[in-house]
């Protein structure tokens, strides 16, 4: 048997089915329920079965067409700072606001993608950011709290 | 019917809807037109915005996305050779021969009054099928509907997947264990919460769409070095000629056209199948009817090759509206995220939809008019211009894509953990891309998985926990048939491959 990433990718989908699967019977439901045709754990039990039954079947069935992916070509780097920009937005966002915290997400995500016109970085993020807040604060209604801005009386 | 197209009209008809279709053919031109961003990443982004709006205004400026998205596809195939999407691929094989014989006008001209002529046939087919069909599907049981659910899972599986039929039903089967989190809808036990709260309600929809679609394109554009934004700007470029059609043109392409755009709305209406498979059939159709002449010009820049599979594909969008307003049960991905949509506004499609929200279903309908129209007279002189938007560097593309997918949850729940998990499954989305597992049936199944499961309790509850109710209805086993053929003619088709 060739193994490849593919292979892999659906051994470990083999094994989160697997584990799927226990944790589908040990759903708890009502006594009453137990022998019912149908309880709460039922539906999961069968997908257990089809994620372990598709899997394995790709697990043991040959490749006809292998994907190869060049990884010297992937831009890890940038992707991980992207992503890791991300995290920080979602831990921020909640203490520091939403203007703030969105407008730096955007221009740390221009720096590292390795722009910099400085003037339009500044314009893509603080005064887009505080438009599209209008839009959505002002106009369609959708209330966005804003501790940064609030304590600076901009928001009330 | 008068009644609903009256209904229809005075809901499209308003200021504000015209205002969404126009907004929604604009935006989803300029996202079509950039290969890799499909019409799927365009809705998705666009959903947040919607539920701002009154459904049937939300449906119209996801309807309009859909048409610009498809439109805007043709655009880059015509160009540049490089389809925005893939109902669009068979349009390069005659529109790019076309543009390099200094006829790119011409071509975009019968790509756009093809894709009107389709779109508009089409949205009257649908407005006579719809309303039959919502009636014949009242007589739906739950084993039809399990059934049904199953047909159009394995569908999209096998018409998805190029080849990789195993891989998709995989992410169906994701797709589905990621909508089993949460409460059970009957007993309210909780499932795969792992004792956290923010799961006790499910895995947002919109969550799942901005990961797999919008998040995950853009990191996926970022580790694959790849630049969607360069053929925009070749596009800017390019002497587009005359937009004027001659009269022999025009004769073909009445002929043309009408079959086209039958081909097209059935291909459409099946579930799974869509965009792609419609204008491939189309075109090998249209290939085999003309005569010898004709059909010598074929692949050379022929009108009838270019103008089938753009009907088609127009077609086939408003063909894939028909499973998802009248049964509830969405034909592609892209139904698949405007049926979530749907739910999220709290309105139930399906056969009760055409009596219930009479204003929704036939403003939907009706706004296909007035999208081909606007598509037509908007998009086709601004194509150029619109091609100079599309020049936007990556820099600022990706930046923008990630800012509307963490915002749109974000004003969604209002909560960091959505967030997180939103990487988390964009991440693994990325990774699963890059190795050609299908998100389409993932989204599909997603969308249907609660569905599924409600109809399978009914049946197996009604049966008493005996599978018989697969068979015991003639129409029940007349889905499962056609699901089991399915499987069946896919493999085969792999063993003659080899």
């Amino acid at each position: 048997m060739n193994i490849n990433t593919t292979k892999i990718i659906s051994l470990l989908f083999f094994i989160f089915s697997a584990f799927y699967l226990y944790t589908a019977y040990q759903i708890q439901v009502f006594a009453f329920d137990e022998n019912a045709p149908f309880n709460a754990r039922t539906f999961p039990i069968y997908l257990g079965y089809a994620g372990l039954f598709f899997s394995g079947l790709k697990l043991v069935l040959p490749e006809p067409n292998t994907i190869k992916v060049d990884h010297k070509n992937l831009e890890y780097k940038k992707t991980a700072i992207l992503i890791v920009i991300a995290i920080i937005y979602g831990a921020t966002i909640l203490k520091v606001g939403y203007f703030l915290t969105t407008s730096l997400f955007l221009f740390s995500s221009y720096y590292f993608l390795g722009e910099r016109r400085w003037v339009l970085m500044f314009f893509l993020s603080f005064p887009f950011v505080a438009a599209f807040m209008y839009l959505l604060h002002g106009i369609l209604d959708i209330y966005l709290r804003d501790p940064f801005l609030q304590s600076i009386g901009v928001m009330g | 019917m008068i009644e609903g197209i009256l209904i229809g009209l005075t809901t499209a008809l308003t200021l504000q809807n015209i205002l969404m279709v126009m907004v929604g053919c604009f935006f989803g031109t300029i996202i079509g037109m950039l290969p890799g961003l499909g019409p799927m990443t365009a809705i998705a982004l666009m959903i947040p915005i919607t539920y701002g709006f009154d459904p049937a205004t939300g449906l119209i400026l996801m309807a309009g996305v859909y048409y610009g998205a498809v439109f805007g596809g043709s655009t880059s195939s015509i160009l540049l050779n490089a389809p925005g999407v893939p109902g669009t691929v068979a349009t390069s094989f005659d529109g790019y021969p076309m543009a390099q014989q200094g006829k790119a006008g011409k071509a975009l001209a019968i790509a756009a009054w093809s894709s009107f002529a389709g779109g508009t046939l089409s949205a009257i087919y649908l407005l006579f099928m719809a309303p039959s069909l919502s009636k014949v599907s009242l007589s739906f049981r739950s084993p039809d509907y399990f059934a049904l659910m199953i047909l159009g899972l394995t569908a999209i599986a096998a018409f998805s997947s190029k080849g990789q039929f195993l891989k998709a039903m995989m992410m169906v089967v994701l797709g589905l264990m990621l909508a089993s989190v949460g409460q059970d809808s009957l007993s309210d036990i909780t499932r795969f919460t792992f004792d956290n709260m923010n799961l006790t309600d499910g895995i947002s929809f919109v969550l799942v769409v901005m990961a797999t679609f919008a998040m995950s394109e853009a990191l996926t554009i970022i580790l694959k070095r790849n630049d969607p934004t360069s053929a925009a700007k070749q596009v800017s470029l390019t002497e587009l000629g005359s937009i004027k059609i001659n009269k022999e043109e025009r004769t073909k392409m009445y002929k043309t056209i009408p079959r086209s755009s039958i081909i097209g709305f059935l291909i459409g209406v099946l579930p799974g199948a869509g965009a792609t498979i419609a204008s491939f059939l189309a075109y090998g159709m249209e290939r085999n009817v003309v005569n010898d002449e004709e059909k010598e010009k074929f692949g050379k820049g022929s009108v009838n090759g270019l103008s089938a599979p753009e009907t088609a594909n127009n077609a086939a969008c408003s063909g894939s509206f028909v499973p998802m307003l009248t049964l509830g049960i969405p034909g592609s991905g892209t139904t698949a995220v405007m049926l979530g949509a749907l739910l999220g506004f709290g309105v139930q499609p399906g056969p009760r939809l055409y009596m219930t929200n009479p204003e929704i279903f036939w403003s939907i309908i009706m706004s296909m008019y007035i999208g081909m129209v606007i598509l037509l007279i908007l998009n086709l002189p601004l194509i150029p211009y619109i091609a100079r938007i599309l020049a936007v560097p990556k820099n600022y593309l990706i930046p923008l894509i990630l800012f509307f997918s963490v915002t749109g949850i974000y004003v969604m729940s209002f909560n960091n953990f959505d967030i997180y998990l939103m990487i988390g499954i964009a991440v693994v989305a990325t990774f699963l891309r890059l190795y050609d597992f299908p998100m389409p049936p993932l989204i599909l199944a997603f969308v249907l998985g609660g569905l599924m499961e409600e109809n399978l309790r009914r049946s197996l509850l009604l049966s008493n926990g005996s599978w018989e109710f697969l068979w015991d209805r003639t129409l029940t086993l007349c889905i499962l048939l056609t699901t089991i053929l399915i499987v069946v003619w896919h493999f085969y088709k792999s063993i003659i491959r080899k």
